[in-house]
């Protein structure tokens, strides 16, 4: 295998090893509009770093932690959360655009963030990857019980001596992290889909969460190989082709779960 | 007499600009059983939240007894069908030794659907697993936020029946929201009318065995109310703003 495929084969299914879990959590507390939200915000992200001359990673990561901050702040306050999300997500998504065009005197190709370019990816950002994914599993793993029972029911796990805010606002950092590595390789349209399509294929096969949790691991990363080869023969856009690829294995997996039945 | 359980001095809640909770002195002592009603929106899952701590109040304070264990029975278990979770599961992820498990398991009647998955539950199935959840780890109190909403007329019977055997075995004291007037009225040692703020508060009178029961059955609060024997004389010269809604109630 050569040097460059090696490179963004690793790039890929780190993202993707990394998104499956975390989606699973994204399913199970109802938070793919929040997901969304983050990562269409995300772009602002891409302006503040470009306008500050930082990595794109540390600019992505503190405007996703930023904008998730806001959310859960506003959203405790008030009965609203889908509009406030909408809202959120695009004009996010707007004003990035907007900002990134004002700042850049160069043309910047602003497709390269909205639908990912891992062509682009360099041995840093592989890095820079397989550290973000690993931060996120750990803080799964370490907290799994918690999170768990946070995401059954916020009442009952205070009752319980739990801190449901607490393990919010941990996953709340996982899924920032996860958006800051995830957007030079599928970009900030198609983050949340990286989430929840490996995750909702995995609900396919599995009765436990564990079970969930692996099976979209292994469910995301073999998308994301699907995803880089059908790219590579078709001469197709990667990002796009990862998550048709993985929408591709859900169909399949449905399928099958009928025949089966 | 012991420490209460949970005591509330001055308890205040804004919630977007608009009092859902204020004045509220309430104090709830071990083993007793406390129902409270009101009508929706009333404030009554709020204040069931500022008591558990799922919600800080905006005035006044909430104190809980030291290590004080609570079990808490949500309206509904809102769980999405992507959530794989078996009932077995469900009630290991409260703690407890499995022994402890199994014999709650068989008390609430759950043994065979064990391997369930939550989500594909009966609504009373749910709730029984609900409580064996709560139960688990002998809570010294038990809160249901009206546990009993969605069940059909004999399914909430047999789950108030379950939660009177739970009691006199665990003795652990109860707190429940509710708007069926027959537990309210069979079952608790105080009711507590909460609109915002306490309305009035006092001992149920039993008065099941008489015919005017059977008419006043069903016909929401207004008719609870008619029910209570008020301990103390009710004062209405507040200084706070009476908003009672627009069933209205008589206080006599």
């Amino acid at each position: 295998m050569d040097e460059f495929l090696l490179r963004i084969t690793l790039a890929a299914v780190g993202v993707a090893l990394a998104a499956g879990p975390l989606g699973c959590f994204v399913l199970w507390r109802r938070m793919v509009y929040f997901g969304d939200t983050v990562s269409h915000a995300a772009l602002l992200g891409v302006a503040f770093a470009l306008a500050l001359n930082l990595p794109i990673f540390l600019g992505v990561l503190i405007c996703a932690i930023g904008i998730a901050a806001v959310i859960l702040t506003a959203e405790s306050r008030l009965h609203h959360t889908d509009t406030l999300l909408g809202v959120a997500a695009h004009s996010g998504l707007a004003l990035g655009l907007v900002a990134v065009s004002l700042i850049t005197s160069i043309k910047v190709d602003l497709m390269r963030y909205l639908i990912g370019d891992i062509l682009a990816v360099d041995w840093t950002d592989v890095i820079t990857i397989w550290v973000g994914a690993a931060l996120c599993i750990g803080a799964l793993v370490w907290r799994w019980r918690p999170l768990l029972v946070s995401s059954l029911d916020r009442e009952m796990a205070t009752a319980h001596g739990q801190n449901p805010r607490r393990e919010g606002v941990l996953f709340t950092l996982a899924l920032a992290i996860l958006v800051a590595v995830a957007i030079k390789v599928v970009g900030a349209l198609l983050i949340t889909a990286l989430l929840i399509i490996p995750a909702a294929t995995a609900r396919l096969g599995a009765a436990t969460p564990e079970r969930m949790a692996v099976l979209a691991a292994i469910t995301g990363a073999a998308a994301a190989l699907l995803g880089l080869f059908g790219s590579f023969q078709l001469d197709t856009p990667t990002g796009p082709s990862i998550v048709v690829a993985a929408l591709g294995l859900l169909l399949i997996a449905s399928i099958a779960r009928r025949l089966i039945r | 007499m012991t420490a209460p359980l949970i005591t509330t001095k001055d308890l205040g809640l804004m919630f977007e600009g608009r009092a859902v909770l204020q004045h509220v002195d309430f104090s709830i002592h071990a083993g007793e059983i406390v129902t409270i009603v009101g009508p929706n929106g009333s404030g009554k899952s709020s204040f069931l939240k500022c008591l558990i701590g799922a919600l800080a109040p905006s005035s006044g304070t909430v104190s809980r007894r030291n290590g004080i264990r609570i079990g808490y029975v949500p309206q509904k278990l809102h769980l999405d069908q992507a959530f794989p979770m078996s009932v077995a599961r469900f009630l290991k992820l409260a703690g407890g030794d499995a022994a402890e498990r199994t014999i709650l398991a068989a008390e609430l009647g759950l043994g065979d659907i064990q391997n369930r998955q939550i989500a594909d539950l009966s609504g009373g199935q749910l709730q029984r697993v609900l409580l064996a959840h709560a139960l688990i780890g002998k809570p010294d109190l038990l809160v249901l936020d009206e546990a009993a909403q969605g069940l059909d007329q004999p399914a909430v019977a047999g789950f108030y029946r379950l939660i009177e055997e739970v009691r006199r075995d665990l003795g652990c004291a109860i707190l429940m929201v509710s708007h069926d007037l027959h537990v309210v009225m069979s079952a608790s040692d105080r009711v507590i009318c909460l609109n915002g703020h306490i309305c009035c508060e006092g001992t149920p009178t039993i008065v099941s065995a008489a015919p005017e029961y059977r008419q006043l059955f069903g016909h929401g609060t207004e008719g609870a109310l008619a029910l209570y024997r008020h301990v103390h004389d009710h004062n209405h010269d507040h200084n706070h703003n009476h908003n009672h809604g627009p069933e209205g109630h008589d206080h006599g």
